[in-house]
Parts: C-alpha cells; sequence; structure tokens
C-alpha cells in the first residue's frame, strides 16, 4: 500500500519539476504558447483516458463537450456580462448536466454502438454550434474576452503558463486519488469484465455514469479556460476532427495511464510544431511516426516502454538495480 | 627564424580573418532577406482557398527575387499550414511573430483563423494583411489589419444595384448552412434596407441536400417575388439552379461571387443559362475591353499562374497576390521595413490596381475597395458575360 502512494507522489513530483524548469528554456512567446496548448490537451486527455482508459467506455464526441465549455465561456461572458469564473463554473456544470442526461442511455449501449451514440452525440454538438449564429457567430466563430480571477487578469503567455501549469497538477492528483479510490478499482473490474464486476456488487451503470460526467466536465472546464486563452473561438474546436485527435492522443501516450495521457498529448501538440520544417511531408511523416508507435509500442508510449523499462531492468545485475532504485527512490514491486 | 615564425603566424592570421570575415560581415542589414510571414489553410476543408494563396506568394516571391528585390534585399516566405483551423493559426501567428521574427504577416484564408491571428498583430504591433473575406476584419478599423479581399456585402449590393437597375425589388433568399453562405445572408438581409429591396422569402438548406425544389416551390409560391438571390457555396447553387429551371420559375436568378467559377456552369449545365452574379473581373479577364484599367494586371496574372500550375486561376489566389504587392508597395514607399512605416504607407495607399479592383486605403477603411471591384456577369451560351 504504502509504495503505491510513494509512486504516486513521485510521478507528481516530477510532473511539477517538469513544470516549474521548462520556463528555463522557453525563450519566447512562442514557446510558452505551445506549452499551455500542451497543459489544455492534457487536462481533456486524462479525463478522456479515465472514460477510455480505465473505465473501457469510448467517446467520440468529447470534443463537443470541449466546444460547449468554450462557448458557454465566451456566451455567458461576452453576451451577458458574467465573471470568467462563474461562466467557467456554469459551463462546467451545464456540459455535466447534460453528460449526464444522455449519458444515461448512451451508456447502455457498448462498443461500436456506444462510440456512434457518442460521435452522434459531438455531432449535434456541433451543428447546434454552428447554426444558433445569433448566439455563437456561426461558423466564422467569436470573440471571447481576457480571464481573470477575483480581478486579477492573466495576461500574457507566463501568467497562463503557471495557470494552467498548476491546475495539470491538481488534475493529476485528483485523477490518480480516483484511480486509486474503490471507485476506480470498480473502474477497473468493470473494465477487465461487466459481468463480472456486477457480479462482485459494483453498480455497473452508475459507475459509468458518473466517469462519463466527470470526464465530459473536464473537458468543459479546459474548453472554457482555451477559449479565454486563444480569444477567438470557432466550431472546428467542437467537431468531429478534434474528437479523433483527442481519442489518438490518448490512445499514442497510453491507455489506462494518467501520465501516458499528458506524453500523448505533449507528443502529438508538439510534433506537427516540429514538423513544419518538412512542409509538403509534414502528413506523411506524421502518419508513420503514429503508425510506427502503434505498431512497435502497442500499449502506448507510456506504458509500453514502462514495460520495457521493467524488461532491462531484469537484464541488468541486481546491485545495479538496487543503487538505481535507491536514487530515484522507488522499491520494486511486490 | 623569428622572422620566418612571425610571417607564418602572420599568414595564418590572415587566413584566419579571411575564413571569419563572412562571419562579420554577411549580417549587415543590407543583405538580410525581408521575411513575409504567411499562415494559410493549404490543407483541410479550406485548402481551395489555401492552396491557390500559398502558390501565388511562391510564385511571385520569387518574380520579385528575380527582379532585384525590395530595398535592395531578398524576400523570404516563411509559411505554415493552419488547416483551416483557428487555434493553429494563433499558434503560428505567435510563431510568426516570436520566433520567426517576420516583417509583415500576409495570411489568413478565412475569417477564423484571421480573427484568432488578429489580436497578436495588434499587441505586436505588426502589419497584417488578411485574405480573408467577413466585415469583421476590417469593421471596427483596427490598426495594424488590413484586408485585400471583397466583402460579401459588397456583392449583395451589387446585385441590388442590378436589381434596381431593372427595377425589381421583392427579393426571395434561399441559402445554405455553411459560413460563407450564413455571413452573405446576413449581410443581405443588413444592406437590403438601404437599397429599398422586400425580402420576402427566406429560405434555407442543409449542407449535403441534394433537392431544393420544396424551399424553391415556397418561394415560388410567395405572393409578388420578382428575383431570387441564392447566396451560396460549393454544389448547392448548383442544385439550386437545376431545380429552379425545373419548377419553371420564370423570375431573375441571382448567384453569389461564391460560385464564380467556371465548375458552376459545369455542375448546373444549361440551367445556368441567364444566371447573373457578381464576381471579381478575374473571371472575365481576356474579355475585358482594352480600356479597362485592370486588364492589364488581371490577364498578366491569370497568365503566369495557369502557365505554371496549369489549372485554372481563382480570385482566392489573386487576393494574395494582391496582399503580397500592396505589402511590397508600402515597404517601398516607406523605404524601410520598419513596421510603424509601413503601416503607414499601407493606409495611405491610393490607386493601387490590384486583381480585386483599385485599392484606396484610408485610416477609417482597411479594405480600400468600392463596388466597382465586382462586376455582374451573366451565363450566355456556357460561358460568363459581363452584363453592360
Amino acid at each position: 500500500m504504502s509504495h503505491y502512494r510513494s509512486s504516486r507522489h513521485h510521478g507528481l513530483i516530477a510532473l511539477a519539476a517538469i513544470i516549474a524548469l521548462l520556463p528555463l528554456v522557453l525563450s519566447n512567446k512562442y514557446f510558452y504558447d505551445v506549452a499551455i496548448l500542451i497543459g489544455f490537451n492534457a487536462i481533456v486527455c486524462i479525463g478522456l483516458n479515465l472514460l477510455i482508459g480505465y473505465a473501457g467506455q469510448i467517446s467520440l464526441g468529447h470534443a463537443g463537450f470541449f466546444g460547449l465549455g468554450a462557448y458557454a465561456s465566451a456566451i455567458l461572458t461576452g453576451n451577458y456580462g458574467w465573471p470568467p469564473v462563474i461562466a467557467a463554473l456554469a459551463g462546467m456544470a451545464g456540459v455535466g448536466s447534460l453528460a449526464f442526461l444522455a449519458g444515461r442511455p448512451i451508456l447502455k449501449l457498448k462498443g461500436h454502438y456506444l462510440a456512434m451514440a457518442t460521435l452522434g452525440l459531438g455531432i449535434i454538438i456541433s451543428l447546434v454550434i454552428v447554426n444558433q449564429d445569433r448566439l455563437t457567430g456561426g461558423p466564422d466563430g467569436i470573440t471571447v474576452g481576457p480571464f481573470s480571477v477575483l480581478g486579477f487578469a492573466l495576461e500574457n503567455e507566463r501568467a497562463w503558463y503557471w495557470f494552467i501549469g498548476g491546475l495539470l497538477l491538481l488534475t493529476v492528483w485528483l485523477s490518480q486519488n480516483l484511480i486509486d479510490s474503490p471507485m476506480g478499482r470498480a473502474l477497473r473490474a468493470l473494465h477487465s469484465s461487466e459481468v463480472g464486476a456486477q457480479a462482485a456488487g459494483i453498480n455497473a451503470a452508475a459507475h459509468k455514469l458518473q466517469i462519463f460526467v466527470l470526464s465530459a466536465t473536464f473537458a468543459a472546464g479546459a474548453g472554457s479556460l482555451a477559449a479565454h486563452y486563444s480569444g477567438f473561438i470557432t466550431p472546428a474546436k467542437a467537431g468531429f476532427i478534434h474528437s479523433v485527435e483527442l481519442v489518438t492522443m490518448v490512445v499514442l501516450g497510453g491507455m489506462a495511464s494518467i501520465y501516458g495521457a499528458v506524453v500523448g498529448a505533449a507528443v502529438l501538440t508538439l510534433l506537427p510544431q516540429i514538423l513544419t520544417v518538412l512542409k509538403d511531408y509534414e502528413m506523411v511523416v506524421l502518419g508513420a511516426v503514429m503508425m510506427a508507435t502503434m505498431i512497435f509500442l502497442p500499449r502506448g508510449l507510456v506504458p509500453s516502454l514502462a514495460a520495457l523499462c521493467e524488461r532491462w531492468r531484469d537484464l541488468l545485475p541486481p546491485s545495479l538495480v538496487l543503487r538505481l532504485e535507491a536514487l530515484i527512490g522507488r522499491g520494486r514491486k511486490p | 627564424m623569428s622572422q620566418t615564425l612571425s610571417t607564418r603566424s602572420l599568414r595564418w592570421c590572415l587566413a584566419g580573418l579571411a575564413l571569419a570575415a563572412p562571419w562579420f560581415s554577411a549580417p549587415t542589414l543590407a543583405q538580410e532577406p525581408i521575411k513575409i510571414g504567411s499562415f494559410l489553410s493549404v490543407t483541410g476543408p479550406a485548402s481551395f482557398l489555401g492552396d491557390p494563396e500559398l502558390k501565388t506568394l511562391e510564385m511571385y516571391i520569387e518574380r520579385v527575387n528575380a527582379a532585384g528585390g525590395v530595398l535592395g534585399r531578398k524576400l523570404q516566405l516563411v509559411s505554415y499550414d493552419d488547416a483551416g483551423d483557428a487555434e493553429k493559426a494563433r499558434t503560428f501567428a505567435t510563431r510568426l511573430i516570436e520566433q520567426d521574427k517576420v516583417d509583415v504577416i500576409v495570411g489568413g484564408s478565412t475569417t477564423g483563423s484571421t480573427m484568432a491571428a488578429v489580436p497578436l498583430a495588434e499587441k505586436a504591433a505588426i502589419p497584417f494583411i488578411s485574405l480573408a473575406g467577413a466585415v469583421v476584419i476590417i469593421e471596427p478599423v483596427k490598426k495594424w489589419v488590413f484586408k485585400t479581399p471583397h466583402t460579401d456585402r459588397m456583392a449583395c449590393e451589387k446585385v441590388f444595384v442590378d436589381l434596381q437597375a431593372r427595377k425589381l425589388s421583392k427579393l426571395g433568399l434561399i441559402s445554405g448552412s455553411g459560413g460563407f453562405d450564413k455571413s452573405m445572408r446576413a449581410e443581405c438581409l443588413k444592406v437590403a434596407p438601404k437599397y429599398q429591396i422586400d425580402i420576402v422569402a427566406d429560405e434555407t438548406y442543409g449542407a449535403g441536400d441534394t433537392d431544393m425544389s420544396a424551399q424553391l416551390t415556397k418561394i415560388k409560391n410567395t405572393a409578388g417575388v420578382q428575383a431570387v438571390l441564392n447566396p451560396g457555396f460549393g454544389q448547392g447553387p448548383a442544385i439550386v439552379t437545376k431545380n429552379f429551371k425545373q419548377l419553371g420559375i420564370t423570375v431573375p436568378l441571382y448567384q453569389s461571387h461564391g460560385v464564380a467559377s467556371k465548375e458552376f456552369i459545369k455542375l448546373a449545365g444549361d440551367a445556368a443559362e441567364g444566371v447573373r452574379l457578381p464576381a471579381s473581373a478575374l473571371l472575365v479577364a481576356e474579355a475585358l475591353p482594352e480600356s479597362d484599367a485592370q486588364k492589364k494586371v488581371l490577364v498578366s496574372y491569370k497568365q503566369s499562374y495557369e502557365g505554371k500550375f496549369k489549372s485554372d486561376v481563382s480570385t482566392f489566389g489573386g487576393h494574395a497576390y494582391d496582399g503580397l504587392m500592396l505589402a511590397v508597395e508600402a515597404m517601398k514607399k516607406a523605404g524601410s521595413t520598419d513596421k510603424a512605416k509601413v503601416r503607414d504607407a499601407l493606409e495611405a495607399t491610393k490607386g493601387y490596381m490590384g486583381t480585386a479592383g483599385v485599392v484606396n486605403m484610408s485610416a477609417n477603411d482597411h479594405m480600400g475597395l468600392d463596388l466597382t471591384a465586382f462586376r455582374m456577369l451573366e451565363v450566355k451560351g456556357g460561358n460568363w458575360v459581363l452584363v453592360k
């Protein structure tokens, strides 16, 4: 039991250290911008991974929740003059309720049918956003004001960076606690066998619904903040392509891995920026990288690499392993 | 001995200096290229905009350089593909400003991607010439933001002026659900009263619809409809045109500049006969009278583009041409690449003849086009003909 807690904290400390040290190499606003985008994507992906990786329920409509959160903030602050924090919370509550209502019937479905139902939900949301142009600005998008907390406005990239960094840590911490709670264990039981889990007295429907609502709420919160950060939002953020991007980040980073979601978000946000030097071949190389990852690291980056490290550790002399483990302060799992 | 040593060391020193010299002398200002930054929707749903825009920029930057560049310096294009995503556009605009340190930005294929980059250009104080259509880009006027394409409001106005000339005032609207369609429909509704046009019917269709007979029947049965306007983009307008003919509606049909291409006539076939639409003069470049001041620019651009890329010229590429040339002219006039001076020179542009029309900018107008930029065309014998 104790080593679980310690390994959990080590990950969190490592992430905090990365976030704290990163500004040393972020030499201008552009690098900050990319780092902030990674943060937003990571928060959504952690939520999505709780649903996909741990509970084993697919959602192809998460961009819809992200978009709803974004538009709730845009409209409530822009048209009705709500304070940004209240608008964001209202957006999250609204999206949570929607996920609750829609999730009840949808989550009864399984496999492809569930994928189709969530896909449909996402498309309906995106259609509503495109067509309610009086409110949403239609396909051309809508301007969003700056974000402020208790009169303290987040104006520059640096402020946003620390804010999102903190929020990401909070998200990771909350999610880890959730996974190590009875609820998390119930979810994993559900994932391996729903019938088995039910036989063990787990209320499958309720658990799936709860995690669906939580995951949607994460997406809505990230959407709200991303809208304020961008200052401009278009319906594309609520569209199907964005949903697929999010699922790809989760799968590439590694299912059922909090840090996998973070790494997946980081890799897929960074790669298109790095690959711009290839001009016309950008998409080809991006596709090849993703295919290679899936072929050689089928469980996603983080779980596959972790398994690889585990295997290499067995090849090293035990004394060296012990010394290394003492160095990183981690004991071998019993 | 000591002398030989010293001469040898001297020789080494000189050799070293000769090697090092380029490193010291190269980055003098006169040699450094002028960086033109651009983010365009080269792939994705808006690639029909970004692709000709990028080709045009590349081709003309090469030409300007071959002719000696600007202010004795070469131009260098730094371009990124935003795939029509506003968030990517914002990141790339940040990259152009912060990382690549470009002198001017010519880009932004869609209204969304432009609007996402506007706050950055304003904050960084860098001249930004957008290639997107909507009025919101320049209204209200933003200090550092300009645009080259005509607006959809002007397309509405051009149609309304033509309606007035034909003494028609009761108009039926049928529009699609895309961004272009919605934006133009809204602008038409807004300016209609100014031209004493009554919108008596206002129907819409979905993006993938394959039959608009129902909507058109409703318009046909609306009392007093004297003409129909279809602000639309893509396949929809061709279907509307066909259904219009099939239903035997006899009032004039107007399409928008959104379908101003040969493709439309191909799709609509015989039904397109008699259809009118406002369009950039680029479409009928060769048919313009010799006296037309715009002809020379248009024919030159059209022939260069079609000669090099073996595909039909589009007005979108023309917008990129105008944007680049406006920037080049402004830098020449300003005599430097100082951002504030270039901005002032851009705002003071007068009488520049581009593919979109005559550009006369001012402090209140960062587009500078008037209704003469649009020509009223009619389909006759399967081709576009200028309406006199």
